[in-house]
């Protein structure tokens, strides 16, 4: 992998820092008094998630990290692995392991297009849609008479999120939901 | 980088109209004192020998001759070789050029306010300085802190920044900025901390001079005995978090002075840095005579950013970044 100088590295450049691999989230610019300039950068782990700021020499170099961003298809899962298939036609498979998949587990729905981020060729994390479409498969039936500005119940969907809905929301509807907040958005414009 | 649709300026009219009075206020105070306004040339055949300021250049024909031009980085040598020449008082309120990176708080080009002051010190510099404040920030009295670069350490971090080991300098540093264990400079060390760490808790509410450098940092000021140890006649001044100004008990030492050019030629040849046309002709200067003085450079574009309370340098400048 090529290296990167501090003093030019953009957001979005992935770095190696103590043998991980890292996002650049910012970079800033930075030259106390009248000393040697340095930068401060913000980075992400991209293993862990971690965000942390770390300053650095400018003009150093940092080395690349071997990590790109694909959009795959979830195809199954066999226990260990999750299975995903990528949607460019070549038809290219990656398990992911459970680390790798982490918390988007519960929203892993067959079919559906995944953030799939390879570093050294393997899966490191997913990235699910923000926005997914999901069946309702429990809740407490829905109220008679309640409005749609009233309370609100858990539901539990078919990939096994839990979620509050509206109480007029019944099992087997579908739900557009944000995977960012895991929160309900509405019902499902159908399909 | 270059797009037709981004021709609208990066600064808001209103903004404008503040940055047009602050420099009539500017020229007004001066004008009152009595002290000369000049605009020395921003193009020289000549450059500084600062190891961490990179100049811009530019060449072009004269006569046939490619001659290569340095832009200045600020018109302090300028300034001093009339002064040299028997000028008195002088300031100037220009564009400097630093080929630096852009960040929220530096342009590429920018605005300076430099003057100097036949026969004051820089603790009576400091005043005027504040005087100046007192009258931009109208009706608001500012009463300027002071505070040595030793009191500031010892403040934040409970360090003596002229006698701390350097190991412990080297873990602070790292400890704070996730940088600095293999960093030999105690300077580079200091400069860290001190950006880093006290720039966010000095001069929050009133500005802040910080003065009596390490002598390792005298730059282009006297060096001083205070208190039995050698030390810097420098100062800076912060306030909320921004450097504003950086002022000398000027070197008025020919020999002094080309010794500090020679060390920071070597030091640039050591970070193989471009070499640069010293001007040798500040020397010259110098042993013709530089007057008593002291002077200050102050970042206009910044001090407006402070008055109007906007977070980002583009913004007070017509046409910032990628809008030039």
């Amino acid at each position: 992998m090529a290296n990167h100088s501090t003093s030019d590295m953009r957001t979005g450049a992935k770095v190696m820092v103590d043998g991980d691999p890292c996002t650049v989230l910012e970079n800033e610019h930075v030259r106390p008094g009248k000393g040697q300039a340095f930068n401060r950068i913000k980075l992400r782990n991209l293993k862990t998630g971690r965000v942390w700021e770390r300053t650095f020499k400018s003009g150093d170099s940092l080395e690349g990290a071997d990590v790109m961003e694909t959009d795959m298809e979830y195809l199954y899962t066999d226990g260990e692995f999750y299975h995903f298939m990528a949607t460019d036609g070549t038809f290219e498979q990656h398990g992911a392991d459970a680390t790798a998949v982490a918390d988007t587990v519960k929203w892993l729905k067959e079919q559906e297009k995944y953030m799939i981020t390879l570093y050294n060729g393997a899966p490191l994390s997913v990235t699910p849609p923000n926005f997914i479409e999901l069946e309702v498969t429990e809740t407490d039936p829905g109220l008679k008479g309640d409005t749609a500005n009233g309370g609100s119940k858990p539901a539990t969907l078919s990939t096994g999120a839990v979620v509050r809905v509206p109480l007029f929301i019944n099992i087997g509807e579908v739900l557009r939901v944000d995977t960012r907040t895991g929160e309900y958005v509405s019902r499902a414009t159908g399909k | 980088m270059y797009q037709k649709n981004h021709w609208q300026p990066s600064a808001d009219i209103i903004t404008l109209k503040k940055r047009a009075a602050l420099f009539s206020k500017i020229r007004h105070f001066f004008d009152k004192k009595n002290i000369m306004e000049v605009d020395t040339q921003m193009l020289s055949l000549a450059s500084i020998s600062d190891p961490h300021i990179e100049a811009l250049t530019l060449s072009t024909n004269v006569q046939g001759e490619p001659i290569p031009y340095y832009l200045q980085t600020s018109p302090e040598f300028a300034m001093k070789r009339l002064l040299c020449a028997g000028s008195g008082c002088i300031y100037q309120l220009g564009k400097v050029f630093r080929a630096e990176d852009r960040s929220r708080r530096h342009s590429i080009e920018f605005t300076m306010l430099e003057w100097y002051r036949v026969g004051l010190d820089h603790w009576q510099l400091m005043d005027e300085i504040e005087q100046l404040l007192n009258v931009l920030m109208e009706g608001q009295p500012v009463k300027c802190e002071r505070q040595s670069y030793q009191a500031a350490f010892e403040d934040v971090l409970s360090i003596n920044p002229h006698t701390v080991a350097l190991t412990t300098l080297q873990q602070m540093a790292h400890e704070h900025t996730g940088y600095g264990l293999e960093e030999m400079d105690r300077d580079t060390l200091l400069e860290l901390l001190f950006s880093h760490v006290i720039e966010k808790k000095i001069g929050l509410e009133l500005p802040c001079f910080v003065h009596s450098y390490p002598a390792s940092q005298a730059a282009l000021a006297q060096k001083i005995t205070q208190d039995g140890k050698l030390v810097a006649a420098r100062f800076e001044l912060y306030w909320k978090g921004m450097e504003l100004a950086n002022g000398y008990y000027e070197l008025t030492d020919s020999i002094e002075q080309g010794k500090r050019f020679s060390d920071d030629v070597s030091q640039r040849k050591q970070l193989q840095l471009p070499n640069r046309q010293v001007d040798e002709r500040l020397i010259a200067a110098l042993e013709q005579g530089l007057p008593n003085c002291s002077g200050v450079a102050l970042g206009v574009d910044r001090l407006l950013m402070l008055l109007c309370n906007i977070e980002h340098i583009d913004q007070v400048i017509p046409f910032a970044g990628d809008r030039a």
